[in-house]
């Protein structure tokens, strides 16, 4: 006859956990750190559900993606910068609805041998679509985790064949005020600008970006058409891109061009470089409990094995 | 319904804070809590701090003399919002990481100025009660609470440097101190 000793320190059946509240352990763990009792709240059950778009085929598993969980889906897109929508977060998912992302042309100009207007299906469809899970943090010291969909940057400007005097990429934002409320007040100079030095764009990790989670792009996201830059401050990764120039000199940037003392050229994340506004040395990532410690920034964004020969040499406290 | 007026208005500047818990508990606080709930008690602050330095030139200008019994209450809901909004920052924006938060106000302006503020607040609310006012003496308890003057001027800037680009709001604030601090200036003025 088999008898069990039940020792002191055997857990009773009671305290067993659930399968399913195991497998939840993390969101569990976190919402009750959140702050105890409010981990019962009605909001954590019940969070609005964005509508989701439309599904991208035919996308190809990145291998090299970040091991992280995503950011959730609900978080990436209402809370956005996307000052052509609005100055608050949470303008962007509210105020994009009556754009029209399609059909959406480029028009590509400058030092290469290929110029003219492209429509965006033929820019992209030539090359096999990603998903790649990057890391994003915006200059704000918030970050998050995002499965963008998309084809490397430097595959397509190359088949434009840029000629020896195109040191720079320049970008630029649709200008459509009359679908975009946030143009319609000077506080930035529309359209938004934009750049890149060749090099830079040319680097296997800029994502000329369609979609993300699978899907086309939302408008509040920089629909039909963006960039991702993982390795830089999120204001470089300019969305809605109607015009790609090969130019010669650095050229104007947004930022840069409304808070010269802030917001350089570069933009590299750097945890070194302090901002006048936020620290850059840590980060709060979206989806975090509410009580946590800021996570420490590292250099380059993390891709610093992948980007930092680009800047060998220079000063990256005076090149910001 | 004099009897009543107290509690009543106690109540309302209560209303902030319900509202607060009462969105983090049915719909959450959003993509960056800690933001929300921090931004969400800065402004409150500086409304009160606004209003209450609303109260005496509202009194003046409406003949309405028996606003002066809110004075007290008002400003010290203005501290009481700035106190929230202080450890809001410092237990959710940066989880006491207090290297962190030392760096902050040394090395940025509008926090330098937001804690200089805080600051120059303790010694009113520390001095609001009666026998405060008895102890010090009137002419000197009235010469001490001048500071919220340089404390509203401090608030409206803390808010007016921390912004972005979109300057609309802290514009609002300014000119509406503007008018309340003008006002008193006015009468100084006309007085001397």
């Amino acid at each position: 006859m088999l008898i069990k000793h039940v020792r002191a320190n055997d857990p009773s059946s009671s305290e067993i956990t659930p399968r399913s509240v195991f497998a939840d352990r993390r969101r569990l763990l976190k919402a009750a750190a959140a702050a105890g009792v409010w981990a019962l709240a009605p909001a954590a059950a019940s969070a609005a559900k964005p509508a989701r778009g439309e599904p991208i085929p035919n996308v190809v598993k990145w291998p090299k993606s970040l091991p992280e969980m995503p950011t959730a889906y609900d978080l990436a897109t209402t809370y956005n910068n996307f000052y052509e929508f609005g100055f608050d977060k949470d303008d962007p998912a509210r105020h994009s609805s009556k754009f029209k992302p399609r059909p959406w042309t480029v028009k590509v100009e400058g030092h290469a041998e290929k110029t003219g207007t492209f429509d965006l299906d033929d820019l992209i469809k030539p090359h096999q679509l990603e998903e790649r899970v990057y890391r994003f943090r915006c200059v704000e010291a918030w970050s998050m985790v995002v499965p963008w969909v998309g084809v490397p940057l430097g595959d397509v400007l190359k088949k434009f064949g840029p000629t020896a005097k195109a040191k720079y990429v320049a970008f630029q934002t649709v200008l459509r005020p009359e679908e975009m409320p946030g143009q319609r007040l000077a506080l930035l100079k529309w359209p938004y600008v934009e750049g890149l030095r060749l090099d830079e764009a040319m680097h296997p990790l800029a994502l000329l970006t369609v979609g993300m989670y699978g899907e086309l792009l939302p408008n509040q996201n920089g629909a039909p058409l963006r960039l991702m830059l993982p390795w830089k401050y999120g204001f470089k990764s300019i969305k809605s891109i109607v015009r790609i120039a090969f130019v010669e000199n650095q050229p104007p940037t947004s930022w840069n061009i409304a808070t010269p003392s802030e917001y350089g050229f570069y933009s590299n994340v750097n945890p070194r470089v302090d901002h006048p506004r936020w620290t850059q040395a840590t980060e709060r990532r979206l989806g975090d409990p509410f009580f946590s410690p800021r996570r420490p920034t590292p250099m380059f964004n993390g891709y610093a094995d992948e980007v930092a020969h680009l800047y060998a040499g220079m000063d990256l406290a005076k090149l910001y | 319904m004099t009897r009543f007026a107290k509690p009543i208005v106690f109540a309302l500047c209560l209303l902030p804070l319900a509202w607060l818990a009462h969105k983090g508990w049915t719909a959450g606080f959003g993509a960056h809590p800690q933001e929300y709930v921090n931004r969400f008690l800065g402004d409150w602050a500086l409304r009160f701090l606004l209003l209450a330095l609303a109260v005496t030139p509202l009194r003046q200008i409406g003949d309405w003399p028996q606003l002066a019994r809110f004075r007290r209450m008002i400003g010290l809901y203005a501290f009481f919002y700035v106190v929230l909004h202080v450890s809001s920052y410092v237990v959710a924006t940066h989880f006491f990481d207090w290297a962190a938060i030392w760096k902050d106000i040394v090395k940025r302006n509008y926090i330098t100025v937001g804690m200089a503020v805080f600051v120059m607040l303790l010694p009113l609310a520390a001095t609001s009660t009666a026998a405060m006012v008895k102890r010090l003496g009137a002419a000197r308890w009235k010469k001490l609470h001048r500071l919220v003057y340089l404390a509203g001027i401090g608030g409206v800037f803390h808010f007016f440097m921390m912004v972005k680009l979109d300057w609309r709001e802290p514009l609002l604030y300014a000119v509406l101190l503007a008018f309340l601090l003008g006002y008193r200036a006015f009468k100084r003025l006309r007085r001397a």
